[in-house]
């Protein structure tokens, strides 16, 4: 496959949530490509549908209609070549296992041999700087470093494309910071190819390369963001720059717009 | 870990210790047939517990309750993830199981005798049928609690199959479970006596029976004090048990407890 086909691309993608009382249209009509190597950030209001996107991404959630391909197979179940990161950071570890045996236990399965399976899981510890904590149980760690570790496991998994779902929602702004920077440092030096969902504007225009606004729920896109803020971004640096002021300034207004021209629900 | 358990053991048995002190002291003048004095008891429990009804009665009778504890485990962990993992299933057999178990299994006994004989089958199945509903209907719990985040995490890194029910599905359970196991194993040691006293030719529970008949109770009593100090042997078992497997889950609660 060549390096400029879309790692994941999603084509009309709709989703209604159908009951007996009522109907409700989450995604209205959501095309994009993501390539190899890109920093998409996803950025929405509440209620924006995001978490329906992302199920739908994962393959936890059939589409109504249109279709999501992963590295060219379509999605009809949780596909292989992608990781996620889960903002319940909590309860997404398995408590009865130790960080080492959280983050090896999906390459287990995957059939990779012991000895290359442990340098596997030391260099992603390694790379969140969690090596001293291998054989702590995740409950043990602050939440900062239990995210730290749920990024370890899908770094570990080597896949396609990582996604993740406000992963920094639930821990204080400090460790935030660190844990976007930690995020930014992996996705170059390991080449990695990245979906970020947020609700935080700043966030999204500080780690992605690309953000896309989402609307109100139908979900469609607002508006389509190319972030050119020259590297190493640092958090004391980037935030101050011009340029990134502008964005957020773009960013927030289309949100706002996406509010108040929300649709009463019926 | 090893430590602490011995030192909370020596806690416990504290009280005991000087309950039996007090009842070897105050019954020593005792002249009632059926409340001998305690050193009369211990006299026979040396006698008769300590020496060879150790293995004609205690062994046999540990045997038949481990093969029946462990069968109702077993049967109760597995039937109760497979009705606890399917929804529909669930619906279906909860009402019948909801009646099983208002049965009490000792009213099944006399049916047993009949279509099993005295033999240890008997007694063996009448342990099964009374100890697998706690573990069972605790393991249907346990399976239908578990986290759906944690559900979703296994999903999307591909464990599936037998990988997820060991590393996921059973550990997640586990508290419930044990909870259930401990319920059955009480209930368990009170089936092994009472099939025993109903119909054996040895067993704690048949030499009881045996002491009683012939009045010899000082013998009795020390029948008494043994099944207890088995009951104790087995719980303080049991407590190892649930240290080393929920060791996790404690430590997890007592850190939210600490907050």
């Amino acid at each position: 496959m060549d390096d400029l086909a879309p790692v994941v691309s999603v084509d009309h993608l709709n989703k209604v949530y159908e009951s007996k009382e009522r109907r409700v249209e989450a995604i209205g009509d959501l095309s994009f490509d993501v390539r190899h190597g890109d920093f998409t950030c996803i950025v929405g209001p509440s209620g924006a549908g995001k978490t329906t996107l992302l199920k739908c991404l994962s393959g936890l959630l059939a589409p109504t209609r249109g279709s999501i391909r992963v590295n060219g197979h379509e999605v009809t179940s949780p596909p292989e070549e992608m990781a996620i990161v889960f903002q319940e950071y909590g309860r997404s570890l398995f408590p009865w296992k130790t960080v080492r045996e959280n983050v090896e236990l999906p390459l287990r399965e995957r059939g990779i041999a012991k000895d290359k399976r442990r340098a596997m899981v030391d260099a992603a510890l390694d790379a969140v700087a969690l090596s001293d904590a291998g054989n702590s149980y995740p409950w043990q760690l602050s939440g900062g470093m239990q995210q730290r570790v749920a990024i370890a496991r899908a770094v570990a998994y080597q896949p396609k494309v990582m996604v993740l779902d406000e992963p920094f929602a639930a821990v204080d702004a400090q460790t935030r910071a660190d844990l976007e920077d930690l995020m930014l440092r992996l996705w170059s030096e390991l080449d990695l190819t990245v979906i970020f969902v947020t609700h935080d504007i700043d966030e999204a225009v500080y780690l992605g390369q690309r953000v896309l606004v989402l609307s109100s729920s139908p979900t469609r896109i607002l508006d389509d963001v190319r972030v050119d803020i020259p590297g190493p971004r640092t958090q004391a640096q980037t935030r101050i720059e011009p340029e990134f002021a502008a964005l957020r300034t773009r960013v927030y207004r289309g949100i706002q717009a996406a509010k108040a021209s929300k649709a009463p629900q019926g | 870990m090893i430590a602490a358990f011995l030192r909370k053991l020596a806690v416990e048995l504290a009280l005991p210790l000087i309950l039996l002190t007090l009842l070897y002291l105050l019954s020593a003048s005792s002249t009632n047939f059926y409340f001998p004095p305690l050193s009369a008891v211990l006299e026979k429990f040396n006698a008769l517990w300590l020496g060879k009804r150790f293995f004609s009665d205690v062994i046999p009778s540990f045997q038949r309750l481990m093969a029946g504890y462990l069968l109702a485990c077993l049967l109760g962990v597995v039937l109760g993830i497979l009705i606890g993992s399917h929804a529909a299933l669930r619906r279906a057999v909860e009402p019948v199981l909801e009646f099983f178990r208002a049965i009490p299994p000792v009213a099944m006994i006399p049916l047993l005798i009949m279509s099993m004989g005295f033999g240890d089958a008997m007694k063996i199945t009448i342990i099964v049928a009374g100890a697998i509903w706690p573990i069972l209907l605790n393991t249907v719990e346990g399976v239908k609690g578990v986290d759906s985040v944690l559900d979703e995490t296994c999903r999307t890194y591909q464990i599936k199959g037998m990988a997820r029910l060991w590393h996921f599905i059973l550990p997640a359970a586990s508290p419930h479970i044990v909870v259930g196991m401990r319920l059955g194993l009480s209930i368990g040691i009170v089936l092994m006596v009472i099939s025993e006293m109903f119909a054996a030719l040895d067993g704690l529970g048949s030499a009881i029976i045996y002491f009683q008949r012939s009045y010899e109770i000082p013998q009795m009593w020390s029948g008494v004090l043994m099944l207890g100090l088995f009951g104790f042997a087995l719980s303080m078992a049991f407590r190892l048990f649930e240290r080393l497997v929920l060791g996790w889950y404690y430590g997890m609660r007592n850190l939210e407890r600490r907050d």
